[in-house]
């Protein structure tokens, strides 16, 4: 190849790539339009206060009520149960991979794990109402175990593989030099990995977590498969929920074109879209607090 | 001179990896013993086994005895927690902990059940010739010391916990020259309350500081005795060949 048609290769494939770069922005900024434009269409219907205020989403009625207050509640009650649960397995999976592990126990656990992750979100969630169904409501004496607390359950299991995983790699990234120095003064595995590994790992670790809120709120199929989907303010993880996803995609294939039920949908998912941002945010504000004390 | 630690018939290997070769050595007791050799001699595997650091690595293999004073310190019902508290370390690259100044000595202070109060951290740092330096700023993060300082802290943190033996793992191989000084002269002062061991790729340090100098070649110990003697008498001649720069 000649050095001007190499030149020439060079240009275009910088155009190119500078090209997919920008298609993948404006797909994100065209996402976000959307639900901004539709969700101005829904306020022009129905007042921001009631909306995020009211206790009853019953779009269907006769009187038409748009109260989201109780699918953010569920949203959050199973969410935060999940990570109740996801939380202290996964760190202290991920620990147990990355200090105590044998590299022979830690070759097959990884990949183990890793693969937890390919399975299908509707797999997990028939599992829930095959398994863990009928196991709650014989537990808490219910007629049906399709509750908060099983989408809780699921939810942690689906977000486990991704914390562990994420958490493994910051722990196992802790330079040996701090480890070493831990164990040189007289400290023992446990010691060296509370007070040592996982504060210089935090960074990592907050993130593991971040990502694993980050599935849980989003995640639609299995919560819609096993929390009852009924769309009141839950009491406690006993009660049947409907999240805010679930809503989304249940309602969507039915609803008419350009209703105010329809923008309805828009302004849960904008609202889904700003809880996410959130925790993001909230992540990468403990994730530099912890810099602090990193060398530069 | 007292022996205050020593090792008999050493054998280590990783795998099929045989690095120390049937070492016998000892330490005096407050003398500075330096251990040189060209790099691979297994000079810094050697002061890794006598904190029992090789124990982290699951290849390892060790045979032979290390004694301090009467005690086998690889011996089953001695925690190996108690031999580092026993025989602190120092490393090559100066590793305090990514906390502030004071929690870098009472780390070690608080995980082996010793009073840790203000005036523990300042004899500590005092002892490391860094308080002067450092008592107006504990709570700040360690990191942002200099290296030399960082590498002061990491002796202070060792003090700290009143070890009986000090190992240094070339202490002065990432520091300036200005900063090397400081930390010989801060381990000649230790020698009074500490014995302490010392590798050094750099020979003039050795003869600097150490009392008593050993040389390794290739796993083995091919000399050992008064750094003078090595360096101005030496019987071996590897040993002569080491020093005088023909190799190294």
């Amino acid at each position: 190849m000649n050095y001007k048609s190499r030149i020439t290769l060079d240009i275009v494939f910088k155009v190119v790539f500078k090209a997919t770069g920008y298609l993948v922005l404006a797909l994100l900024g065209g996402i976000f339009a959307m639900l901004i434009y539709n969700s101005i269409s829904f306020f022009l219907d129905v007042k921001p206060w009631d909306f995020f205020t009211g206790m009853e989403w019953a779009p269907t009625a006769k009187s038409p009520k748009y109260g989201m207050l109780p699918l953010i509640v569920s949203t959050t009650l199973v969410t935060f149960g999940a990570m109740l649960i996801a939380i202290p397995l996964g760190v202290g999976t991920a620990s147990y991979i990355a200090i105590y592990a044998k590299p022979r126990v830690k070759n097959i656990l990884k990949p183990t794990i890793e693969m937890l992750a390919a399975i299908p979100s509707v797999v997990i969630g028939f599992l829930g109402i095959v398994f863990l169904s009928p196991g709650i409501a014989d537990l808490a004496d219910l007629p049906n175990g399709l509750n908060a607390l099983n989408g809780a359950i699921l939810l942690a299991i689906m977000a486990l593989p991704t914390i562990i995983t994420v958490a493994e790699d910051a722990i196992h990234a802790v330079p040996n030099a701090y480890k070493e120095a831990s164990y040189g003064v007289g400290a023992n595995r446990w010691q060296t990995l509370r007070k040592v590994i996982i504060p210089a790992a935090a960074p990592g670790v907050i993130t593991a977590i971040m990502l694993g809120v980050g599935r849980a709120i989003g995640e639609t199929m299995t919560v819609l498969m096993v929390t009852g989907n009924a769309a009141l303010m839950p009491t406690g993880m006993f009660d049947s929920v409907k999240t805010m996803t679930a809503t989304i995609a249940i309602e969507m294939g039915e609803v008419p074109y350009e209703t105010t039920h329809y923008y309805a949908l828009y302004a849960i998912a904008t609202v889904l879209f700003f809880m996410t941002l959130f925790a993001n945010i909230v992540g990468e504000f403990f994730i530099n607090r912890f810099r602090k004390y990193h060398a530069v | 001179m007292k022996t205050k630690l020593s090792a008999q018939n050493l054998n280590i290997s990783f795998g099929t990896k045989q690095v120390l070769k049937n070492v016998n050595v000892s330490f005096n007791e407050n003398e500075i013993t330096a251990l040189i050799g060209p790099s691979g001699c297994g000079k810094s595997t050697l002061l890794r086994s006598f904190n029992r650091m090789h124990d982290l690595s699951p290849d390892a293999n060790i045979n032979g005895t290390i004694m301090l004073d009467d005690l086998n310190i690889y011996s089953k019902n001695i925690p190996v927690t108690e031999i580092r508290k026993r025989i602190g370390m120092v490393f090559q690259k100066a590793n305090p902990f990514p906390k502030s100044i004071q929690e870098n000595i009472t780390y070690g202070l608080k995980i082996n059940n010793l009073p840790h109060g203000k005036d523990v951290i300042e004899k500590a740092l005092q002892e490391a010739y860094l308080w002067d330096e450092v008592k107006n700023d504990l709570k700040m993060p360690a990191t942002r010391l200099s290296g030399g300082q960082q590498q002061r802290l990491c002796i202070a943190r060792a003090v700290a916990l009143r070890p009986e033996v000090i190992l240094m793992d070339e202490p002065c191989s990432a520091l300036d020259p200005v900063s090397t000084l400081k930390i010989e002269e801060l381990i000649k002062h230790l020698k009074k309350k500490y014995t302490i061991a010392i590798v050094t790729h750099n020979m003039q340090q050795a003869q600097r500081v150490a009392d008593k100098t050993i040389f390794m070649y290739l796993g083995e110990v091919m000399e050992e005795g008064p750094t003078d003697q090595i360096f101005n008498n030496p019987k071996n001649e590897i040993t002569t060949n080491y020093i005088n720069g023909y190799f190294g």
